[in-house]
């Protein structure tokens, strides 16, 4: 192959590495996830059953529908639960590696953050704070250029949907002081 | 020619300049969407979706459908030039794309991807203008249990033909059935599954599940793999794109193949994935030099490139004349039309002229447009790629944040979307299909109202599914559709006794 054109180059130091070890299996995985449905399940067949899962004159009632359906999620779910335990293929296959894990976190715990301070202080400044914060701790990026990128694609985004489109966002004390 | 009359006139609602830059943007942020790693078509379509509530409906669809667009072209960039799929069925486009990217033909690859891609829609576009119409004058004498009958068979058919274990694709149905009837029962007008919450009485917002299970999702996998990447120059100059216009008609057999394969089954919930691949493999099983395929040559690139935007495109015409989405773009399209007030479905074809055709001729402008702007700016979308991931993840969850809010203005909505992009996570890496989570989510209420609005027609008698030929034959094929998998395997034996028997 020849080298001599390649043009856009880009690194990515802090890939997880390929010898991890592995946090957990997928057949763990596919076991927990069958049981939760199975709760689900229950939970929803009970409500659906409350509300009425019978045969009126006129066809079925409210919770008919929803309360079959709740059975044969719950079905399909134990069937998955016992494939699950048989299946050795799952046994041996990783769902997730420490370092992948690690890397899943860095942007889900951030994006939890950023929902609970949407909350509080409103979308825009949670976004800036988000934005910065996640390209200087997590990527590394200099300050001014995080805290010059969060800034300008925060503003697009308010002159974009508050201005032009007339989109209303969640709104915090900073917006509420700009009177806006 | 009604329908040519009718199209000439949509053209005419489309030539403004302000749907020309509506178009333009659209396709421009559509190309940004598929070179992007972690986002795609549908992710792309869902988030800006916002963007449009305040258009009006033909504006917004021709904004959307040229997001669409666009995600379809820039899919074809990051493989051709990268190596990597922007998404899964431009897969089969880096197999012969690549190895010409390397052979410094780069150039060349791009642009026949770009033509097939334009040529595979056009054919689309083509079956959609002639077809859709007799399709929906015919729905349109469609009661309740005929639409019914048409549901069961779409959910039958994810079942009975999917590729995942049986049971995967039974829970992500079941499971999507059950959300969607969270809320007021649109029959009876009683409370289900709320659990005396004021947030679920509003129900699961089918927007925001697919923003939260294709946008946030996509992230979490994106960031577990290594994003380290390297790729080849591209420039496109006027005498390379004339060069390989000029060799078009030697491969139309393959062109028109694979243009055929797409529409099928784009149609039927094949999708894209399985056509670009079915492209590829005809290509290469009629040709006459089989072994040269995977080392460069053009006709892997026209394959598969062709038969994805044939599917992608001919997914919409089951959405426009029964309003049943083909793919799951389409059904993101599907929830914004009910969002704008438009009812899905046959009727639209009567009541909103203006929308339909519109729509339409946009797929035709849209295409032509999008191929000149594509074969001029690819260097620069290609070098978009070197923005790093750190700095366009927290801006995807931006976007989809805000999108996520603005369906319904409710901060619940926020956190929903956060659950469904971890359930979308862990789903996508144990084997549980998405698409039928989807479909049943935007397609249950139909389905149940349906049911019940026959059921009281019927005065609660089941044989109305019966009750005439057309319902009879739907519904009797629906139920051999989700147990053919027993049905094949009963008869695959079947013959295997009766053969040694003769030998």
């Amino acid at each position: 192959m020849s080298n001599t054109d390649i043009e856009i180059v880009v690194e990515d130091p802090t890939a997880p590495e390929a010898d991890s070890p592995q946090m957990a299996s997928v057949r763990v995985v596919d076991v927990v996830v069958c049981l939760l449905l199975l709760a689900l399940a229950l939970t929803l067949g009970y409500d659906n059953w409350r509300t009425g899962a019978g045969w009126e004159s006129t066809g079925p009632q409210p919770g008919y529908f929803p309360f079959y359906l709740s059975i044969i999620l719950g079905g399909a779910s134990l069937y998955g639960l016992v494939a699950a335990f048989l299946s050795r293929r799952e046994a041996s296959e990783s769902f997730v590696t420490q370092a992948q894990l690690r890397r899943v976190m860095a942007v889900f715990v951030p994006t939890v953050l950023f929902c609970l301070a949407t909350q509080f202080l409103g979308l825009y400044v949670a976004s800036f704070l988000l934005i910065s914060c996640f390209m200087r701790l997590v990527g590394k990026i200099a300050w001014w250029k995080s805290l010059l990128t969060a800034f300008v694609f925060t503003a697009a985004m308010f002159v974009t949907f508050d201005i032009a489109f007339d989109v209303i966002m969640p709104k915090g004390p900073l917006e509420a002081a700009l009177g806006r | 020619m009604e329908a040519l009359g009718l199209l000439m006139h949509g053209f005419a609602v489309l030539l403004t300049w302000k749907t020309l830059l509506l178009m333009m943007t659209g396709l421009v942020l559509g190309i940004f969407v598929g070179v992007l790693p972690g986002l795609g078509g549908p992710n792309g379509v869902a988030i800006l979706l916002p963007l449009t509530f305040t258009m009006d409906p033909t504006s917004a669809i021709v904004m959307l459908s040229c997001i669409y667009w666009g995600a379809l072209f820039g899919g074809a960039i990051t493989s051709i030039l990268f190596n990597i799929p922007g998404e899964a069925w431009s897969v089969a486009t880096t197999f012969d794309g690549y190895p010409m990217a390397q052979q410094g033909r780069a150039a060349e690859a791009l642009t026949a991807a770009f033509t097939s891609s334009f040529i595979g829609s056009l054919v689309a576009v083509m079956l959609i203008t002639f077809l859709a119409p007799m399709i929906s004058s015919f729905a349109l004498r469609f009661g309740p249990p005929e639409f019914f009958a048409v549901y069961l068979l779409t959910f039958c058919s994810f079942v009975g033909l999917g590729r995942e274990a049986k049971h995967k694709t039974v829970i992500s149905m079941s499971l999507g059935l059950l959300l969607a009837g969270i809320g007021m029962d649109t029959v009876s007008g009683q409370l289900r599954m709320t659990f005396d919450s004021a947030e679920l009485l509003r129900g699961v917002n089918f927007l925001v599940a697919v923003i939260g299970l294709f946008g946030i999702s996509e992230i979490l996998l994106t960031m577990e793999e290594r994003l380290a990447l390297r790729g080849h120059a591209a420039g496109i100059s006027m005498r390379v794109v004339l060069s390989v216009w000029k060799d078009l008609p030697k491969y139309w057999v393959t062109l028109f193949r694979s243009s055929f394969i797409g529409c099928w089954l784009g149609i039927t919930p094949g999708g894209a994935i399985a056509a670009s691949f079915m492209g590829y493999n005809l290509a290469k099983r009629f040709s006459k030099d089989r072994d040269s395929f995977g080392k460069g040559r053009i006709e892997g690139v026209f394959a598969p490139e062709t038969a994805a935007h044939a599917s992608g495109t001919a997914a919409l015409l089951p959405m426009l004349a029964l309003g049943i989405p083909g793919s799951g773009t389409a059904a993101i399209l599907l929830g914004g039309l009910m969002v704008w007030g438009l009812n899905p479905g046959p009727l639209l074809f009567v009541e909103h002229k203006d929308f339909v055709w519109g729509l339409i001729a946009s797929m035709y402008l849209g295409n032509v447009v999008g191929l000149v702007l594509v074969l001029t700016t690819v260097p620069i979308f290609a070098s978009v790629l070197r923005v790093p991931f750190a700095a366009v993840a927290p801006m995807i969850v931006v976007s989809c944040a805000i999108g996520a809010y603005a369906i319904q203005n409710a901060i619940f909505d926020i956190w929903l979307m956060l659950g469904f992009g971890v359930v979308g996570y862990v789903f996508k890496k144990i084997g549980i299909p998405l698409a039928p989570f989807t479909l049943a989510l935007v397609l249950g209420n139909r389905a149940e109202d349906a049911f019940r609005l026959s059921m009281i027609g019927a005065g609660g008698d089941l044989k109305v599914f019966w009750s005439n030929g057309l319902v009879g034959s739907i519904t009797t094929l629906a139920i051999v559709l989700l147990f053919w998998p027993v049905i094949d395997k009963a008869f695959s034996s079947v013959t295997r006794m009766v053969r040694p028997a003769k030998a």
